[in-house]
């Protein structure tokens, strides 16, 4: 029994990472693409059909290409700073639960690699975490642009996860539950989803998801205008590869968290009324829940191609004088509305 | 920051009346929010995705030419096949250029077939890189011998292979029985 546990778990774990890989690699794609029909040209089309190789040949490319370490960088971290970025990338979508059980033979197979109490929090840590790579890497560049984009990355990043803990708690008084298995399944239907009780807490968890995957309009730290390349200025080769890589993965994973967390993640209208099988359902669920991560993903690119950079004090403007009071604002809304719910209507 | 005061206007009389006077008022808070100028971005972004692109994607598709179009000079040959030309210099004089050289020859016994004028160019040159293809050359000749009909100039790598001679430039003789057969065929 046990052995078949870890080997369903150890499947699960290889699908989810591949899964997550060639998405974040399709992404580089879909963004080339979408940014281009939004300017009113094509995008790459040369590399195979419609471009659909473009992504191969850039990981080739990048392979490829002189690695570079600088000599006053401090090697050691120069190299833990990507690292770190992509593997924090990677495991923040261990405790996302990408549907429901399926039945394999007398098996139920859960589709979440580890459903722990404590998910939220977890995802919360490892978010946090991600900030290190960035700024490890831009320190041990030894180049005074790398180093203002990762204490830009720091400041940044601490901000903005103030606002998106504040609107987390919001949501959690709503589910009184931190671990993510349960906060979906509580979203079944299409009512129950939180984004219709908790509007504003997901307006702020998005913009602060934008925020923490250091994505436009808030991509300070590697602002090319001011800053050459950022934090990753000194990186070159694979190495960048990843720094780019773990950025699309976050994108993935925070598209995954948003669809979890506010929009019911694998549950689909009528899922109760269709009559199919268990499995069917999970089936559907699990396509519904992508379809909602690529609409994310799709949101993400078109802001990006939309609004321009915020300048850097309004981007501390919006996290500290607006994001973070209209945080406290919802938590209190919130209160009060159960309150009058649990004393009035229970 | 932003100046907090309206502009004021100048004492300059405006001649036209599309001046706009545009008043400059601290953001109010709807406004700091950014979330309605977001929306209309977002909306102006959607409506490009889904415009046609008018991209011409190139090695695959081609633009058609004007029909005036003024590509690479051709000298022509009559319908016996012999060359136009009689090196009279008339294109050289009137090209704003400078682009066109040539050297006159006279033609010998026996050379009837090969050009039509008893003057003919021996050399003929016409450098492609100052020419600015204005065809002014194709109004000036008097013997119908010369006319841009041809494709584009191709790039090349040397400055003395844009200077292009008879070799060139003169057109490939034809089998005229040839052409009247694929015309009626
Ligand atoms: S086209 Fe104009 S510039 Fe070119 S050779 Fe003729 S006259 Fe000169
Ligand atoms: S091309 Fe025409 S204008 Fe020029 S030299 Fe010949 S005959 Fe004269």
């Amino acid at each position: 029994m046990e052995g078949a546990f870890i080997l369903e778990k150890l499947i699960l774990v290889v699908i989810v990472f591949t899964v997550s890989l060639v998405i974040a690699m399709y992404s580089t794609l879909a963004e080339r693409k979408i940014a281009g029909f939004m300017q009113d040209r094509h995008g790459p089309n040369r590399a195979g059909f419609g471009g659909l190789l473009q992504p191969l040949c850039d990981g080739g490319k990048f392979f490829f290409k002189e690695e570079i370490i600088p000599a006053g960088a401090h090697r050691p971290l120069f190299i833990l700073g990507p690292t770190l970025a992509i593997i924090t990338a990677c495991i923040s979508s261990a405790v996302i639960p990408w549907g429901q059980t399926l039945t394999v033979g007398n098996r139920e197979v859960v589709l979440q690699v580890a459903d722990i109490n404590v998910g939220v929090l977890y995802i919360f840590g490892v978010v946090a975490l991600g900030v290190y790579g960035i700024m490890i890497g831009g320190w041990a560049s030894n180049n005074k642009f790398s180093l203002l984009g990762a204490i830009r990355a720091a400041s940044q990043s601490i901000s903005y996860e103030i606002g998106m803990g504040l609107s987390l708690i919001a949501l959690l008084m709503v589910t009184q539950t931190l671990s993510m298995s349960e906060i979906v399944a509580q979203q079944s239907g299409f009512v129950n989803w939180n984004i219709w009780v908790q509007p504003i807490g997901f307006l702020i968890f998005m913009t602060c998801a934008f925020a923490e995957c250091n994505r436009v309009p808030f991509d300070l730290p590697e602002c090319e205008t001011e800053l050459v390349g950022g934090y990753h200025t000194e990186y070159s080769s694979m190495k960048l590869g990843l720094y780019m890589f773990s950025e699309y993965i976050n994108m993935f994973v925070s598209s995954a968290l948003m669809a979890a967390l506010y929009f019911g993640g694998y549950n689909f209208p009528f899922m109760h009324d269709l009559g199919l099988s268990q499995n069917w359902i999970t089936i559907l669920g699990v396509l519904a829940f992508f379809l909602k991560i690529f609409g994310f993903i799709f949101f993400f690119m078109w802001i990006r191609w939309t609004l321009p950079r915020f300048r850097y004090d309004q981007l501390m403007n919006l996290g500290w004088k607006m994001l973070i009071p209209l945080a406290i604002a919802n938590i209190v809304l919130t209160g009060v509305i159960t309150l009058i719910k649990d004393t009035y209507f229970a | 920051m932003l100046p907090n005061k309206p502009i004021k206007e100048t004492a300059m009389q405006s001649l036209s009346n599309r001046k706009k006077i545009i008043e400059q008022k601290p953001m109010n808070f709807w406004e700091r929010m950014y979330l309605p100028a977001i929306a209309k971005g977002l909306g102006i972004t959607i409506r490009h995705f889904f415009k046609k692109i008018p991209t011409v994607k190139y090695p695959e598709e081609t633009r058609p030419y004007s029909k005036n179009f003024r590509g690479q000079h051709s000298l022509k040959r009559d319908e016996q096949g012999r060359e136009r030309c009689t090196a009279c210099g008339l294109c050289a004089l009137s090209c704003p250029a400078e682009a066109i050289t040539m050297t006159a020859a006279e033609r010998k016994k026996g050379e009837e077939m090969l050009y039509r004028e008893e003057k003919y160019a021996s050399v003929y040159e016409i450098n492609m890189l100052r020419c600015i293809f204005c065809g002014l050359c194709e109004e000036a000749c008097p013997k119908e011998a010369i006319y841009l009909d041809g494709p584009h100039v191709t790039a090349d790598y040397l400055r003395k292979d844009f200077i292009y001679g008879k070799d060139k430039l003169v057109e490939p003789t034809f089998d005229i029985t040839k052409l009247i057969q694929d015309k009626t065929s």
